[in-house]
């Protein structure tokens, strides 16, 4: 049985950026167990010597023609902004006082 | 008027014998009548609809050339982006969102005069089966309220069930078509990977991600997905390729001398007993129509579940990290002095529902170093594995076929609080994803013991999406003239009355 404590879920949520509540981490530790243990099931085949895909396709890189084309204004750009200041996004403060 | 099919009211417009905007206004008088109790639509467009039915009806009069779906209503999944219009993907992180773009899905939608109804509920970000993941409440499934439509487009299923729009377009990263058309008695096909842009449909996982049509019968679906499909320059897995003929293929419905391949693990055991018997059923309706029916084997198909809720998961920790409170969407916790990383975690804690968030953290674990190979890589191996294993199978049939899900509708509530249990609803949609090939669920009957609707799944290779067309459309007739019509018409009338 797979295991993930309540203190590897609050990492992992620090990691992904989303704040938790106690009593959440607490619900997702104690379900991660059967989720992990069913996920865990691609590790009983032997995959030696098998190619991994990503895609389901091949891709390539594409790049089109250097030509302007029309795109969003900057008052389209900025119609869902939070917060804005001189045509700009405003967000709140990125580096430490220090 | 509302409760004909697609392509007769297609018909009827190019008649002049029904306006779209009267079309159009009746599709919102019966959204009006039921909706309270279907709770199908996020967003109503009332204005927009009847403003873009008024244009048609005026190049209609003028003598323009008209696309056959042109003045025809349609109801679209909350995930794709309308310009001006608010587009949620069932998320509080987006509620008020207005996109200054429309994606390419809806560019085609008006460059065909297809009049948008509204958008419709969906499980949050697409994660989810029964569209109770959604931030703004359920959808109930028109056959029975107490039950859900299943998921994640369940809103677009239960819309096109319940007879408030003739035609909808879900997303189908694990099923998410396939599934609630099976449990809401409809039509919906899963395109080919690439075969329809996504521009503009906001993303879950992107190598599993394609939109694709509902209807109420298999032309009508066809009809849209000819519409919706195509390459798109704004989307670099879009596959630059002709349409499959899939309208043409709706249309001629022969099966005669097709091999139709039943994949061995894709049945039995797990499978409710009245979708059991009526996949069995509908199989030997297509031998007797001249099919051959052959058994395959695609043994990696066991581990297709787990395979992808590795790969979904990873994908969509990584696809999310853009709703960070900055450009666009919800912020808050925004005070003086408040550094931008507690904005973030204090916006997408009050913004993303606990599925949302099961998957972030799950996605994140199986790619964090140490877990990797462990986990991503070994799912992106079985991914191989499955792509062989339809490789093989598609050696020896031209479709292959299983019941599209496991069980009829359940009950709101069942499973909301095991997710496990949920996942496992997606056991037969889920390789088609991964491999990016094509399916379609179409409607096989009433299970006895629930009297609720049974999927029937078609699977072809990659760009042969019209061999779904093909074998949908004979199976179709031949189960409509057994039943005396198509199986929606033994769904109960909603309030709005028939």
């Amino acid at each position: 049985m797979s295991t993930l404590s309540r203190d590897d879920v609050a990492k992992l949520a620090g990691l992904a950026r989303i704040e938790m509540t106690e009593a959440e981490l607490v619900e997702l530790a104690s379900q991660f167990g059967t989720i992990l243990d069913a996920v865990a099931r691609v590790q009983e085949l032997n995959l030696d010597g098998v190619k991994a895909t990503s895609h389901p396709q091949p891709l390539e890189n594409i790049a089109r023609p250097d030509v302007v084309m029309p795109s969003l204004t900057p008052e389209e750009a900025l119609s869902g902004a939070p917060a804005q200041d001189e045509q700009r996004f405003r967000v709140p403060q990125i580096l430490g006082e220090e | 008027m509302i409760f004909k099919n697609a392509a007769d009211m297609a018909q009827a417009l190019a008649a002049q014998e029904v306006s779209s905007v009267e079309l159009t206004q009746a599709h919102l008088d019966r959204i009006a009548a039921v909706d309270g109790d279907v709770k199908a639509f996020l967003h109503v467009d009332q204005q927009g609809a009847l403003a873009q039915a008024a244009a048609v009806d005026a190049d209609r009069a003028s003598g323009k050339a008209m696309s056959p779906l042109a003045g025809v209503p349609l109801a679209l999944k909350d995930v794709l982006a309308q310009k001006g219009v608010p587009t949620t993907a069932g998320s509080k992180i987006l509620q008020g969102w207005k996109p200054p773009y429309d994606s390419t899905v809806v560019s085609k939608l008006k460059d065909a005069g297809v009049v948008i109804l509204g958008k419709t509920n969906m499980d949050e970000f697409a994660m989810g089966s029964s569209t109770e993941n959604s931030g703004y409440g359920p959808t109930f499934n028109p056959w029975d309220l107490t039950r859900t439509p299943g998921g994640s487009s369940g809103g677009s299923a239960a819309a096109v069930s319940a007879f408030e729009a003739p035609l909808a377009i879900g997303s189908d990263t694990g099923g998410s078509i396939r599934q609630p058309a099976a449990l809401t008695g409809i039509v919906g096909v899963r395109p080919t990977y690439g075969a329809v842009s996504r521009y503009g449909l906001i993303a879950y996982s992107s190598s599993l991600d394609q939109a694709g049509p509902f209807g109420r019968t298999v032309l009508d679906t066809a009809m849209l997905h000819e519409i919706m499909a195509g390459y798109d320059a704004h989307d670099a897995t879009s596959i630059n390729a002709p349409v499959p003929a899939v309208v043409a293929a709706a249309k001629s419905g022969n099966v005669k001398g097709m091999k139709i391949g039943v994949i061995k693990q894709l049945q039995g055991e797990g499978y409710q007993k009245g979708v059991q018997t009526r996949f069995t059923e509908s199989l030997e309706l297509l031998a007797s129509l001249g099919a051959e029916i052959v058994e395959v084997d695609c043994p990696s198909f066991e581990f297709a579940l787990a395979a992808y809720y590795l790969i979904a998961p990873s994908e969509c920790s990584s696809n999310l990290a853009r709703f960070d409170a900055m450009r666009y969407g919800l912020r808050t916790g925004d005070v003086d002095g408040a550094s931008a990383e507690a904005v973030m975690a204090a916006t997408r804690d009050a913004g993303f529902g606990r599925e949302v968030k099961r998957r972030i953290i799950l996605g994140t674990y199986a790619l964090s170093s140490g877990y990797y190979d462990a986990y991503y890589g070994s799912a992106q191996k079985i991914r191989t594995l499955i792509i062989e294993d339809y490789a093989k199978a598609f050696t020896k049939a031209d479709v292959l076929v299983s019941p599209t899900a496991p069980t009829t509708a359940y009950k709101i509530g069942e499973k909301v609080d095991d997710p496990m249990a949920m996942y496992l609803g997606d056991v037969a949609t889920i390789p088609v994803n991964l491999a990016g090939i094509c399916g379609m669920s179409l409607p096989a009957g009433l299970a006895e013991e629930d009297n609720l609707p049974v999927g029937f799944q078609i699977m072809a290779p990659a760009m042969q999406d019209q061999r779904l067309y093909q074998a949908g459309a004979a199976l179709e007739a031949a189960l409509s003239s057994q039943w005396g019509g198509n199986l929606i018409t033994k769904a109960p009338a909603l309030t709005g009355g028939k």
